[in-house]
C-alpha cells in the first residue's frame, strides 16, 4: 500500500515510538497515510490504543524482516 | 468529546523514580490528554536543569537486577551508587530507552504542565534559579482544583 510519510523508529523504546508518531502525524493532512516501523514488540498494542484513542485509524499492523510496521491514516 | 485528563504527584527523585510520571506524562500528552504534574518532595529534582545527579541505589533496593549477586555490605561501599546508575544509565542507552532530559523536554513542547510544590521548595531551600522555566509554583490547593476534573489521578 502507498504511504505519504515514513517514520522509523527502530531501536527506540516505550513510549517514543508513539510520541514521535504522533510528532510525525502533527504536519500530514487528514487522510494521509504514515508508515511506522519499530522494532519494540510492545509498539504492537501500542499503536493500537493509539490508533483507538486519537482517532487516527491503524489501516495495517503487522511484521516485515524482523520488525513491526504499521499503516496510520490520519484522521 | 472533549480531552481526558490526568493529574500525577511526582515525590520522587531517584532515576527508576523519575521514569514513570514521565513516561506516562508524555504519552497521554501524545493521546491528546490534557496533564499536569505536580513535583514535591524529592519529585522536585526533576525540575532542575541539571539532571545528571539523578541516581539509583542497590541499597534497599532487594528487587533490582544486578549482574552478579551482591551482599549489602558491598552495596553500602563508597562509589556503588555511581556504579549502579553508571551502569543502568548505560543499559537504558542501549536499550533505547529516552533519557530524562528528551522525556522531560516532549512533555514541555507537549504542553504538560509542571507544577513545583511551594512548600517543599521552602523547606528545602532550593533555589528557583536551578530550575528549568515555565513551570508554575503552587500548593495543595491548586493540585486539586485540576486533580478534581481528572479522569486519572497517580502519586508517584
Amino acid at each position: 500500500m502507498n504511504y505519504d510519510k515514513e517514520f522509523d523508529a527502530s531501536g527506540l523504546a516505550c513510549p517514543m515510538p508513539i510520541v514521535k508518531t504522533k510528532k510525525s502525524l502533527a504536519d500530514m493532512a487528514s487522510g494521509q497515510v504514515l508508515r511506522v516501523i519499530s522494532t519494540d514488540p510492545g509498539s504492537v498494542c501500542d499503536m493500537q490504543a493509539f490508533a483507538e484513542q486519537t482517532g487516527h485509524a491503524l489501516v495495517s499492523s503487522g511484521t516485515e524482516s524482523g520488525k513491526y510496521v504499521f499503516l496510520l491514516r490520519k484522521a | 468529546m472533549a480531552a481526558k485528563k490526568m493529574a500525577i504527584i511526582a515525590t520522587k527523585g531517584a532515576l527508576d523514580m523519575a521514569y514513570p510520571p514521565l513516561i506516562l506524562a508524555s504519552t497521554a500528552a501524545a493521546l491528546g490528554w490534557e496533564v499536569q504534574v505536580f513535583f514535591t518532595f524529592y519529585g522536585l529534582q526533576l525540575l532542575r536543569k541539571d539532571l545528571s545527579g539523578i541516581a539509583i541505589s542497590p541499597l534497599a533496593n532487594p528487587a533490582m537486577p544486578m549482574p552478579v549477586p551482591m551482599p549489602v555490605i558491598v552495596q553500602m561501599l563508597p562509589g556503588m551508587e555511581w556504579m549502579a546508575t553508571t551502569m543502568m544509565k548505560a543499559k537504558m542507552k542501549k536499550k533505547g530507552v529516552a533519557s530524562l532530559e528528551e522525556l522531560r523536554a516532549v512533555c514541555i513542547e507537549s504542553d504538560v504542565k509542571f507544577i513545583a510544590c511551594q512548600m517543599t521548595v521552602d523547606l528545602f531551600e532550593f533555589d528557583k534559579s536551578d530550575f528549568i522555566d515555565g513551570i508554575e509554583y503552587g500548593g495543595a490547593a491548586m493540585f486539586m482544583g485540576f486533580a478534581g476534573e481528572t479522569d486519572v489521578c497517580l502519586f508517584i
